[in-house]
């Protein structure tokens, strides 16, 4: 019977995460609109592009493969295995223990890999544009994210995002500059690797600015449906990952209740407002970087994680 | 009696290579040969694997047999660390016959290969089997000259007598210095059994230039940096099977014999020796794998990316080295795990890739990848397998290079606990390595994968490729399978790694058999867990549903047209990306720092018909800092001391005459 | 209580250590001015700090001559003589700008493992500083070999000092004259420094170091 409502549990936060990540796009698309004066697309909008695709006839390039097909299936099982395993609202469920932190940025790996090899696919120079700078922005922001990794790992003592979350909710943490820097770095990997600006821009569709868009170039009908939901997802599990490692405040711990799951779930709704809120404004802000920038932008980001990994030590030494 | 058993299998394989000198020139030389190493070797798989399992079969007394030296006699053990590497070599050898069932076809010099296959396969086995020096160092040289043999087997092509001539060198630089390690080893009195060895206890500088001749020579086997450069030159210009053996197989029995040393022979380490295994690991990861992004030739992009796994491998063992400096067997447990689990793993997929470069070359003729594409559409099932062993090897879940790679960072993430600061510091960084190498390679190997296997042919030989014969077939589905199963079970592979450690580091990983959902837990269930069943049941189910729900409610509409690319779709394959262009942001982030990348562009000027030509200059800075000084230093005195050619007969006794009086002198100083 | 002061405190020298990064990575001359009155300010903060848990109020001073004098007057007056210099581009380093941050982790690791060991008798507040104040002044330092341009090296010596004004602090007992001679020679040094500098752009309408190493008087 337990193992019942962990299981519910577990499926709950699946379809949670899959529901909420159109909307979040949605309110931050909505947030920038208002803060540059227009009004913007509906809040509902990316449901109702993600329904129109749906319905909509494949067009399938002559020299694409079975990869090509497939790719974008592979893609989204990655993505939303990888979102469902960050605690958003309880911590401990019944799969958490599947896989830590590292596995989790290795399946977001995985996804990346094969939409890569799928821009590839078509032999066309915009997927080839596309697949290299990905990779690019790849090899200097999964070191980076695996260096924020450690930090927080060598803090909390172990790899499982819960129990991560568990020890940042303890005083003894206190306010240490190695989680600031961990901070900044993680929110420079996650505008990376989401492609928004100042990395790529997710609204362009002119070839020198395109690094996802350029990958998806040939993709349309369901196939691009279940991309596009995969790049929402995927964004809502970098926000996730923020919220619950450096706000782990109201997250459920695992067999409270009922009671304790929907108020994890109001807090959570609050923290997804707050960084949609801020991704906007940030975005808003600044501008877009030229492409060989983005290695002093990530290699920052890598040294503020190996900076943050030694300053640990200094601290709390007795 | 299991030693007996494996030696029999080894004596089966010398006599195949005789035999194979005789039947060369029948046509059926070939099935004879690989038809009988493949029982061999998997007889001698069985035997080791059994021995590995059930530890009980493991003898303590060594085998003695009355060959080599006269009062030494050749000595044969088996243990647990032997067992584990018999599993390894004879698994590659056993997957290696299969594929030259049918690659063996179109080999082109059959003579040449024949008798030399089965020959490197017993020098790999007798190199595990040893337990005395002279057995190890014969077996060891054997081992190098049978698969010097084979890199020459194509000798007249151009740039393989070169490659053949530099991994000479090489082998020969290694046995020197492993020469000079066993010597030491040995002691003054000389007692070159294994068994000796361990007893003697070296003073702590003897164990350090032990450890750094054995780490000179079986590094240089196993390609660490600086070493490594006769690794891309010599693994591609053999036969793809025995490149496979070569970059999956004996760079492992290298690795053996370091190990060998290092953790059983040497007594207990310093912690400064694993910080400096370790920093050697890390760099060579990253240097490995930035020379293969650069590299366009299918065979020398995987022979760098060997170097980078041993990297990995040896970063593991590094780590091992300090922790048991520092007295936590547990932890030295569980790097020494990750770093043998790696081994196994890389053996199973680097094979697979070099059976589909080697797939690729009989289908097409050609390595270069600039010239293939589109062959995902002619050899499906190669490209299949090909993706797999990709996809295995930049470590992805749920396949086994993201096992052993998550085992290192748990290694690694055990570091606070080391008392000295350097060691610290070092871990996390030599932990920054190890992540970036594994983000370059997972990009190397889209590039391999994407610019050979998918897009448009950009040839004729890539537009008519057909796929290759059942037997290559059968054997890259072997290894395939077995990397999905490495990477959903691991909990078995590292279960049957335990007598291994318990052996070498005196603790092993808590039991993982009785875990539910067989998952994995290398410390303690708070710290960490991985289940690769479950993440891979997950990733199946997800991509199943999500698929089901799609062709229920969406448009199963699909239409077949020319590529959108803008609305500027061009009919040349030339317009696609190449494997230059794919690496070329990362060549800009790296390479103008590690091998000095310069770009040219001669642009004709308005007018000229010419078309512009780009030129991408690199430089391996250890060939410019390191070789050629020294092979210049090499050619100086050997031009000096080629005077002595030319001396007159009385110059020639007065060289006699006057060394004989110095050791006359000497000795008399010695009194 | 106690536990809040030594965070913050903490939190103020890894600040300072985390500027001193973000002076290495600037590329334009007015980021690096304005990074550098950010480096005074967070120095000032800290100094204010330790005055209020140590209980010693003439740190105040200190910091507020930290604040005024070098995160006000000074960033004010470099701002006029970069534009009146014309020389408000970018910098010119001497590697790249990647290979000298890595530089200076491993300075930070290495100012880490020199000063953490040696203070084993300390306080955990006053170790701590010491190890990141080592740090700032030896980013300073790689600041200074590693740009061509003078104003970005005199930016680089003014960094070393507050790198000192930190340790001084966090080792409990600097009397206020060291502090006001000490403020005052940089000014002095400033003075001079801004002399030369429009002396030397008379003369060579330019005030890239380098160029200057032609000029030097045993070449002949």
């Amino acid at each position: 019977m337990a193992i019942a409502v962990d299981l519910g549990v577990q499926f709950l936060q699946m379809m949670l995460v899959l529901a909420l990540a159109p909307l979040l796009t949605g309110y931050v698309r909505r947030v920038k609109a208002h803060l540059v004066r227009r009004q913007g697309p509906p809040l509902l909008q990316p449901y109702r592009d993600l329904l129109r695709l749906l319905r909509k006839e494949v067009v399938l390039a002559e020299s694409a493969s079975w990869l090509f097909r497939v790719a974008p299936y592979l893609v989204f099982a990655a993505t939303w295995v990888a979102a469902a395993l960050v605690p958003t609202f309880a911590t401990g469920l019944l799969f958490s223990y599947a896989a830590d932190v590292i596995a989790i940025v290795a399946l977001l790996g995985s996804a990346r890999f094969m939409l890569a090899l799928a821009g590839l696919d078509v032999g066309t120079s915009f997927g080839g544009i596309g697949a290299s700078r990905e990779m690019m922005i790849a090899s200097l922001a999964e070191p980076a994210m695996l260096m924020v990794v450690f930090t927080l790992s060598l803090m909390a003592g172990s790899t499982q995002l819960s129990f991560i979350a568990a020890s940042m909710q303890a005083p003894e943490v206190g306010l240490r500059v190695s989680l600031a820097l961990a901070l900044v770095a993680l929110i420079m990997v996650a505008i990376a690797e989401n492609g928004r600006i100042p990395v790529d821009n997710p609204a362009t569709h002119l070839e020198l600015t395109m690094v996802h868009e350029a990958m998806i170039l040939e993709y349309s009908g369901r196939h691009l449906a279940v991309i596009e939901l995969a790049s929402y997802v995927k964004l809502l599990l970098y926000v996730s990952v923020i919220g619950c490692v450096f706000f782990p405040w109201g997250l459920a711990p695992s067999g409270e209740g009922a009671i304790a799951y929907l108020g994890g779930i109001a807090v959570y709704l609050l923290k997804l407002a707050a960084g949609g809120f801020a991704l906007a404004v940030f975005e808003t802000a600044i501008a877009k970087m030229r492409v060989f920038r983005y290695s002093d932008f990530l290699g920052a980001a890598l040294m503020l994680g190996l900076l943050a990994t030694l300053l640990l030590f200094v601290s709390r030494v007795t | 009696m299991t030693v007996e058993v494996l030696l029999w299998c080894v004596a089966a394989l010398l006599v195949t290579g005789v035999a194979a000198v005789v039947l060369a020139r029948r046509r059926s030389a070939t099935v004879l040969v690989y038809g009988a190493t493949l029982p061999a070797s998997v007889i001698a798989l069985a035997v080791a694997g059994a021995a590995l399992l059930a530890p009980a079969l493991l003898e303590g007394a060594p085998l003695i047999l009355p060959l080599g030296l006269p009062w030494l006699g050749a000595h044969f053990r088996l243990d647990a660390l032997a067992a584990f590497f018999l599993v390894v070599v004879n698994l590659g050898a056993a997957a290696a016959s299969l594929y030259g069932l049918g690659y063996g076809r179109h080999e082109e010099a059959p003579a040449r290969v024949l008798p030399f296959f089965p020959a490197f396969l017993a020098g790999m086995n007798l190199v595990v089997l040893a337990d005395d020096a002279f057995t190890f160092l014969f077996a060891w040289e054997f081992m190098s000259l049978s698969s010097w043999a084979l890199v020459m087997a194509h000798h007249r092509r151009a740039g393989n007598a070169a490659a053949g001539y530099i991994y000479l060198l090489m082998a020969s630089f290694g046995t020197l210095a492993l020469i000079l390690a066993f010597g030491l080893l040995s002691g003054p009195v000389g007692g070159y059994a294994f068994a000796e060895i361990r007893s003697a206890a070296p003073s702590a500088w003897m164990s350090a230039a032990i450890l750094a001749l054995a780490l000179l020579g079986a590094g240089s086997k196993a390609g660490i940096v600086p070493l490594h450069v006769w690794l891309p030159l010599a693994h591609p210009a053999a036969p793809s099977h025995v490149s496979a053996l070569m970059s999956g197989v004996m760079t492992k029995v290298a690795v053996y014999g370091f190990v060998r040393v290092a953790f059983d022979l040497l007594g207990t380490p310093l912690w400064w020796w694993g910080a400096a295994v370790a920093l050697i690991g890390g760099i060579t990861a990253v240097m490995g794998v930035l020379h293969a992004l650069m590299e366009h030739d299918l065979k020398r992009l995987l022979a760098y990316h060997t170097v980078e796994n041993i990297g990995i491998i040896f970063i593991g063992l590094g780590l091992a080295l300090a922790f048991e400096a520092n007295e936590m067997p547990a932890a030295a447990a569980l790097a020494l795990t990750a770093a043998l689990f790696h081994v196994f793993n890389h053996s199973l997929f680097k094979s697979l890739l070099f059976f589909g470069a080697g797939a690729v070359l009989t289908a097409t003729g050609e390595r270069d990848m600039e010239r293939l594409g589109g062959l995902i559409h002619r050899m499906p099932k190669t490209a299949f397998f090909f993706l797999v062993g990709s996809a295995a090897i930049s470590a992805l879940p749920p396949f086994n290079g993201f096992v052993s790679e998550w085992l290192t960072f748990q290694a690694i993430l055990l570091s606070p606990a080391l008392p000295q600061w350097l060691l610290k510091f070092l871990v996390p960084a030599v932990g920054a390595l190890l992540a970036l190498s594994a983000a370059l390679a997972a990009a190397c190997f889209v590039k391999a994968f994407g610019v050979t296997f998918l897009g448009r042919p950009r040839s004729a030989v890539a537009r008519d490729a057909v796929e290759t014969d059942r037997f290559s077939l059968a054997s890259m589905a072997l290894l395939a399978t077995l990397c999905l199963l490495a990477g959903i079970l691991p909990g078995y592979f590292i279960d049957a790694l335990a007598p291994v450690t318990q052996g070498l580091a005196g603790a092993h990983l808590p039991e993982q058999r009785q875990l539910d959902w067989l998952t994995i837990v290398p410390v303690a269930q708070s710290r960490s867990s991985y289940n690769g069943l479950l993440v891979f049941l997950f990733i199946a189910a997800s991509a199943g549903l999500g698929a089901a729900a799609i062709h229920r409610w969406a448009s199963s509409a699909l239409r077949r047209s020319p590529a959108w690319d803008c609305g500027f779709p061009d009919p040349n394959p030339a317009t696609q990306y190449t494997a230059g262009s794919f690496s070329q942001p990362i060549r800009r982030v790296f390479g103008t720092v590690v091998f000095r990348a310069r770009e040219e562009v001669h642009m004709p000027p308005p007018g000229d018909l010419r078309p512009a030509v780009l030129h991408v200059r690199l430089r391996d800075v250890l060939w410019d800092a390191f070789y050629a000084p020294l092979a210049g230093f090499v050619d100086y005195v050997a031009g000096i001391l080629n005077q002595v050619q030319f001396l007159t007969i009385r110059a020639y006794l007065t060289l006699v005459f006057s060394a004989l009086v110095l050791l006359l002198v000497v000795l008399a100083a010695w009194q | 209580m106690e536990r809040l002061a030594l965070d913050v405190a903490h939190l103020c020298a890894g600040g300072l250590v985390l500027v001193s990064f973000m002076l290495l990575y600037q590329d334009r001359m007015s980021g690096l001015i304005k990074t550098f009155a950010l480096h005074a300010l967070v120095v000032s903060f800290s100094v204010a700090w330790q005055a209020y848990i140590q209980q010693a109020p003439h740190l105040y001073i200190t910091a507020a001559i930290a604040l005024g004098v070098k995160a006000l007057v000074i960033p004010i007056a470099l701002h006029r003589m970069v534009v009146r210099l014309g020389i408000h581009r970018s910098i010119e380093p001497v590697v790249s700008i990647g290979q000298t941050m890595l530089g200076g982790i491993g300075l930070v690791a290495l100012s880490v493992m020199v000063m953490l060991p040696v203070t084993a008798q300390a306080g955990t507040l006053a170790r701590e500083d010491l190890a990141f104040a080592l740090s700032v002044i030896l980013l300073g330092l790689l600041m200074m070999i590693s740009r061509r341009n003078a104003v970005s090296q005199v930016i680089g010596f003014m960094s070393i000092e507050n790198g000192l004004i930190l340790a001084a602090t966090g080792a409990k007992g600097m009397p206020l004259v060291v502090e006001i001679s000490v403020a005052f020679s940089i000014l002095v040094a400033l003075i001079v420094i801004g002399v030369f500098l429009f002396r030397i752009r008379e003369r060579f309408e330019t005030v890239d170091v380098h160029l200057l190493h032609e000029h030097r008087g045993e070449r002949p």
